[in-house]
């Protein structure tokens, strides 16, 4: 007897609610609910199934426990120019806590189309089935997360931490 | 192709989303166009970084994702506890009578409900309306939730009678699909898992949780119809 999925669903708990604990108990919480209830699963629609479970727990959990509203964080990159001049990225110099810091910095509904792109590897089709929006937003959600993430990233590797 | 045109199709293209023809326009539009290639070059070189990197989370053990200590005094991992619930749930699938009597009353509410002006006595997604709606017109407060955000959004709710009692209803759509939600307080106390079963084309689901008996009901498919099952369950108390 093996437990689908754990490991997408914890990955994505732990992206979402941005703490190992919590994560736990959203993955634990989801789970018990999902099979306490089911009798079954639900073939190739597994692992969305228990995503979508999973994720409207985290939402929950992030109502409830709002540290600090993101918000304010996200004008302040608004305001800026919508396309830069493109600057060439040097990856393979970035830190790994930088990056790992800039996903975590992202609103959540940027943080999860990402984290279910490029960790899931889902198509547009799934990720909007998880999140409810049509393929339309996940497709710009998933342009404005790498556009905001190459520019904390551009600026923190190039001109080497600029004001 | 244009600059602006080509810079909204970038991610899709990035991401193989888009058609044959599209992205050959987009190769052909690359070539020419330094700051669509930079863009280009700097989302393959995120994607690379972040899946090259450690930032998958990894599940702790299994078995420090614990229920908490069971009256026996031991701690089951949650696979003893997911296997012990799927052969629960078997045995109560075996046992319990395969025709549940309140299925063709669902099936005949639903179709009233679905002639026009029939659909909703309290027309409102928001929940905080339809919730105390309720009050004074039932002898129990209904458990109310919206899933808009998932795709299922609330849109109502009303009235109505199955098997003799009142009962409430919750309207909720799928796309163009409704699907009414039926729920009353249960006789018996113990919870049963999911039943899904089809009726004339309708598919339908029944389970009792939290002291209620829950009736999903629609034409929506019944993959769609056991995600939006799964967001009741994990929603109510």
């Amino acid at each position: 007897m093996v437990v689908p999925h754990l490991a997408a669903a914890y990955n994505l708990a732990r992206w979402l609610t941005r703490n190992d604990h919590d994560a736990e108990d959203v993955v634990q919480e989801s789970y018990l609910r999902a099979y306490r209830f089911f009798d079954g699963f639900h073939g190739a629609d597994g692992r969305a199934w228990i995503l979508a479970i999973v994720r409207n727990a985290c939402y929950t959990w992030l109502q409830q426990n709002r540290r600090k509203p993101l918000a304010i964080e996200d004008e302040t990159l608004e305001v800026e120019d919508p396309r830069p001049d493109p600057e060439a990225l040097h990856l393979g110099a970035v830190d790994q806590q930088l990056l790992r810091k800039a996903i975590e910095e992202l609103p959540e509904e940027f943080r999860e189309a990402i984290i279910l792109r490029e960790l899931e590897g889902m198509s547009y089709k799934e990720i909007g089935a998880i999140t409810g929006v049509p393929i339309g937003t996940v497709m710009s959600r998933l342009a404005r997360a790498r556009q905001r993430l190459e520019k904390t990233l551009a600026g923190r590797t190039s001109h080497g931490g600029a004001p | 192709m244009s600059c602006e045109d080509a810079l909204k199709l970038l991610d899709a293209y990035v991401d193989g989303e888009l058609d044959l023809v599209h992205s050959i326009e987009i190769q052909e539009h690359l070539k020419n166009c330094g700051a669509c290639s930079i863009t280009v070059k700097n989302h393959e070189a995120l994607r690379h970084a972040i899946q090259r990197g450690s930032l998958y989370y990894q599940p702790p053990l299994v078995n420090r994702l614990l229920p908490p200590r069971t009256s026996l005094g031991r701690i089951y991992s949650i696979y003893e506890l997911a296997a012990g619930l799927l052969i629960a749930g078997f045995f109560v699938g075996r046992f319990q009578p395969r025709e549940n009597p309140a299925g063709q009353e669902i099936l005949d509410s639903h179709l009233r409900s679905l002639m026009p002006g029939h659909l909703a006595d309290v027309q409102s997604t928001d929940q905080h309306t339809v919730k105390p709606w309720f009050n004074g017109k039932l002898s129990f407060s209904p458990p109310v939730s919206d899933f808009a955000q998932q795709g299922f959004p609330l849109t109502g709710g009303r009235v109505d009678s199955i098997g003799g009692r009142e009962v409430a209803a919750l309207v909720y759509r799928r796309s163009q699909h409704v699907i009414n939600v039926y729920l009353w307080p249960s006789p018996v106390s113990r919870d049963t898992s999911l039943q899904r079963s089809a009726q004339q084309g309708y598919n339908l689901m029944h389970w009792t949780r939290s002291g209620f008996e829950w009736w999903l009901i629609s034409d929506v498919n019944p993959s769609d119809l056991s995600t939006f099952a799964g967001l009741l369950g994990a929603a109510a108390p």
